[in-house]
């Protein structure tokens, strides 16, 4: 029965990826200690490594608070929209030959759809908080990610323009003379950047600025809502850091390993570079952060279309 | 400092002042002071600021001191109350105290904030502490204590311990009454509606926020991001150490003295046992000089590498500041091998130090010298080289020089806007002119210059940390003097004489002779002083804390205009404050 089939696989999914994510906030806090001179979480299990699992257990006991002057089922709706929108995306991500939840024809459509959804949850967050930091934290994500989203998706049709594919698995196939990461390295570039900004890392975690903007959009948040929050941060970063893999890194391909190996090891580097992003880098300000997208990015982005397609007619004649 | 004009100076001003008398009083400290007519202030104060040729730009400190329990050294013009001007002049290089005496019944004087405009936090400070009103002052409200308090603590009759209180309690009546006090309305703070007022909002920035460095709050009108309005509110962080000095005995107050800037450690202590030694008439031995110069440029850097990456972090890099307690966890080490204790050791004594260098504290020294540099290059290139750091700092919050002495600005702050003063080169103190450092300078007055300015004085104070290594004389840890505390041992087995002021001097604390006087240091944020009146007890009769910190934050609304908050966060972050320092 493949319904059945497909059900387990999701489920598979799903009780792979929340933990992995959960531990990926370990993870971080390790490297993050290590690149600062200092040991981070280690004292919870061997290495530390059930810390994530204490803080689970701490937030689970947490008192469910929601704030009198919040709009109650705004304020309840917008963490699960934003966890929910980024485990949808991996419903099309290749992640070996033949493990796939949706092997759809508009992939990589879908991927992008998602992830414009998942602003709407800080947004709203901010919003229903009613808290002035809240709502400066939303309008700052809703103008990043309106500014980041639109060279995101031109920085990716380069890759459609060589595979002629919207569908994944289509892509990662078409890579295996050559990872696109070098006929499309400025599409690479531009589509990491947009990712990083997409998931409100640091240098662009703007949106939760906490030198600027206390917690920014989670300010009111607490217990299971906020870990619902940091969840959807984490698998965020998890998602990028795939579909850079499926996209720019030939996907599962690579000799000797099994394919889901080389899956795994693309994504843990991308993962590594996105948090020494994060130790390494101060964070610019609102303004020029849009500048940068527009006057910069976009323009890039459109280059890197109007040369891949040109490259690519004259291939055809 | 300027001994020899002094005559000169008394007659320059007298001319100002045609038909009045100025009465001369004569101070331990040897600072020209004056006794005016409440009605004259105004008019001598706008005389020495803008007739003068070189004239008293810089209002140093304002304060007052209660004088009704006074015992000794009476004079003909105090009165119930004295309000105590001191003013500087830098092209003169000379002090000018100014004090005024008030009756009881007769508790007001003129406003000078449109002379100095930093006169308004400290006669707002006046106000609450004494209850001496200013007239003409914009918005004369409480600064220290909460709106709700009764009474004005620096006056004699004022409590100061909580058992003179009485029980303290908390109905819930009172209790709303309190958090109604702390909300915020523009019109009590004498603001004039601007605008719309559903275009703007109000942001309250604090007292709890993560970049405000502790209890203070910033009340913001924003336009978008965009900064209309910010007005700075303090006094979250009060704890009454002016009070508290008035009942403590000179040397068990050391320690207090260590929590006021509480990143400066025994920085802190120098101005204050300094001053005492000066009333006392202590001459400190060459060595405690030197161990005390080691000690003040150790904690420089402490603080300086502290404000290095919290600055970083402000503007959104997180790990500077974890490399930056690296290092001060090992500058750390040795401070506590030296004295004992890490960031509060309270290690200076009046006539001394607590105890002498312990063996090997110069191969300690030594190595760490050696260590930093290579660090400092590194941080070069994380923070100062960074280019979305420069992007962040460079040209914000930036003033000029004028506007910097207007506002009371000093230490590195004033120095980024290229105004070559720094205490240790122009008024030398402990030994200073011996050493051979440079005084770093800014050029643009913004963010950036003022971490640029800081970071160049750590490399100056290892410098002088290293001369200190090389040439450290030998000799007693403290003077041979009967009121240097603990005092000298050494005969009080042999004759009563010694042993009866050894006795005394221990149980009770040294007894300082009347007077006053006012010590200054180059502190780690600026000019700390420490104006100590003594009425022949063994207890202050007045201390006067001037820190650098309070005249810093009050000008930020002058630098907020305009801004967005991120800028106003890395302008904050490059101030260097702390709450202790400003609200005491």
């Amino acid at each position: 029965m493949p319904e059945l089939d497909l059900i387990l696989l999701i489920a598979a999914m799903v009780a792979i990826l929340v933990p992995t994510a959960a531990m990926l906030v370990w993870f971080e806090r390790r490297l993050l200690g290590f690149f600062q001179q200092r040991y981070g979480p280690n004292r919870v299990g061997y290495f530390g490594i059930l810390q994530s699992l204490a803080d689970l257990i701490k937030i689970l006991f947490k008192h469910d608070w929601i704030p009198p002057f919040a709009d109650r089922p705004v304020f309840v709706l917008a963490p699960l929209i934003g966890a929910m929108a980024i485990l949808m995306s991996f419903a099309v991500i290749p992640m070996a030959p033949g493990l796939v939840v949706s092997d759809s024809n508009i992939g990589l459509l879908f991927f992008l759809a998602m992830t414009s959804m998942a602003v709407y949850s800080v947004v709203l967050a901010g919003w229903a908080s009613n808290n002035k930091y809240a709502v400066l934290g939303g309008m700052r994500a809703a103008a990043q990610t309106i500014s980041y989203e639109v060279f995101m998706g031109v920085s990716l049709l380069g890759v459609v323009i060589l595979s002629g594919s919207f569908k994944l698995t289509d892509i990662v196939l078409a890579q295996e003379g050559m990872w696109y990461v070098i006929p499309q390295f400025l599409g690479f570039v531009i589509f990491i950047i947009a990712g990083v900004a997409e998931s409100h890392r640091l240098p662009f975690d703007l949106p939760e600025a906490e030198t600027e903007l206390a917690a920014g959009f989670h300010t009111e948040y607490s217990g299971i809502k906020f870990a619902l929050f940091f969840l959807g941060e984490y698998l965020g970063m998890m998602l990028i850091s795939m579909m850079i893999t499926t996209l720019f890194l030939g996907g599962w391909l690579g000799p000797w390993l099994p394919p889901f190996v080389w899956f795994v090891l693309k994504t843990m580097g991308l993962i590594c570079f996105f948090i020494l992003l994060r130790a390494s880098l101060p964070r610019p300000r609102f303004d020029q952060l849009l500048e940068f997208g527009w006057k910069w990015m976009l323009p890039l982005a459109l280059l890197n279309l109007v040369g891949t397609a040109v490259v690519q007619l004259w291939g055809d004649f | 400092m300027g001994q020899p004009s002094k005559a000169s100076l008394l007659n320059e001003i007298q001319l100002l002042l045609a038909g009045s008398h100025l009465q001369e009083e004569t101070t331990a400290d040897e600072i020209p002071t004056l006794w005016v007519e409440p009605n004259d202030i105004v008019v001598l104060c706008d005389a020495l600021r803008f007739k003068l040729t070189a004239p008293f730009d810089f209002l140093f400190d304002l304060t007052a001191i209660d004088e009704t329990t006074r015992q000794h050294n009476v004079i003909a013009q105090r009165l119930d109350f004295t309000v105590v001007y001191l003013l500087r002049s830098y092209a003169r290089n000379q002090d000018l105290r100014l004090k005024v005496a008030l009756p009881q019944d007769s508790k007001s004087l003129a406003s000078v904030t449109s002379i100095w405009p930093n006169a308004n936090w400290y006669e707002r400070e006046v106000w609450d502490l004494f209850g001496i009103t200013f007239t003409g002052h914009p918005c004369l409200r409480r600064i220290m204590m909460p709106t709700t308090w009764q009474g004005h603590p620096l006056c004699k009759t004022h409590p100061a311990r909580a058992t003179e209180m009485g029980k303290y309690s908390l109905p819930d009546d009172i209790r709303d009454l309190e958090q109604e006090a702390l909300k915020f309305s523009p019109a009590d703070w004498g603001l004039e509606p601007k605008g719309n007022p559903e275009e703007f909002m109000w942001l309250n920035l604090g007292p709890n926020h993560p970049s405000v460095h502790g209890v203070f709050r910033i009340m913001l009108q924003l336009d978008g991001e965009e900064i209309v309005e910010a007005i700075p509110d303090i006094g979250y962080h009060h704890r009454g150490a002016e009070k508290m000095g008035e009942r403590q005995s000179w040397h068990s107050y050391i320690p207090y003295t260590d929590r006021i800037d509480y990143l400066g450690g025994v920085m802190n202590n120098l101005p204050y046992v300094m001053a005492l030694e000066k009333l006392a008439g202590i001459e400190v031995p060459e060595r405690v000089k030197i161990i005390r110069v080691m000690m003040s440029e150790m904690f420089r850097i402490l603080s300086h590498l502290l404000f290095y990456g919290t600055f970083a972090q402000d503007i959104g890099s997180l790990s500077p500041i974890f490399y930056m307690f690296v290092d001060r966890e090992k500058l750390f080490g040795i401070v506590e091998a030296i004295t004992g204790a890490r960031m509060h050791p309270a290690w200076f004594r009046i006539g001394g130090l607590a105890a002498d260098l312990p063996k090997g504290w110069d191969k300690m020294v030594t190595e760490w010298l050696d260590y930093m540099p290579a660090r400092m290059a590194d941080y070069d290139q994380m923070v100062m080289q960074n280019s979305l750091i420069k992007k962040r700092a460079v040209g914000i919050g930036a003033y000029d020089t004028a506007t910097a002495i207007d506002w009371g600005v000093t230490g590195p702050g004033l120095r980024a806007t290229g105004f070559d003063w720094d205490l240790r080169k122009k008024r030398p103190y402990s030994g200073y002119e011996n050493f051979d450092f440079e005084v770093p300078l800014g050029t643009r007055g913004d963010s950036y210059d003022r971490c640029a300015v800081r970071v160049e004085e750590i490399r100056q104070s290892m410098r002088i940390i290293r001369q200190c290594v090389n040439n450290m004389p030998a000799g007693p840890y403290k003077a041979d003097h009967a009121l240097t505390t603990p005092p000298p041992k050494d005969r009080t087995m042999q004759d009563i004489d010694s042993l009866i002021p050894h006795f005394l001097s221990v149980s009770w604390g040294p007894v300082i002779p009347a007077g006053e006087v006012m010590m200054e240091v180059e502190a780690t944020k600026g000019s700390n002083a420490y104006y100590l009146t003594s009425d022949a007890g063994t207890m202050s009769y007045r201390t006067r804390i001037r820190t650098p910190s309070f005249p810093h934050l009050q000008m930020i609304p002058v630098m907020a205009k305009g801004q967005m908050i991120a800028d106003l966060i890395a302008t904050i972050g490059s101030i260097d404050f702390v709450m202790a320092d400003v609200d005491r």
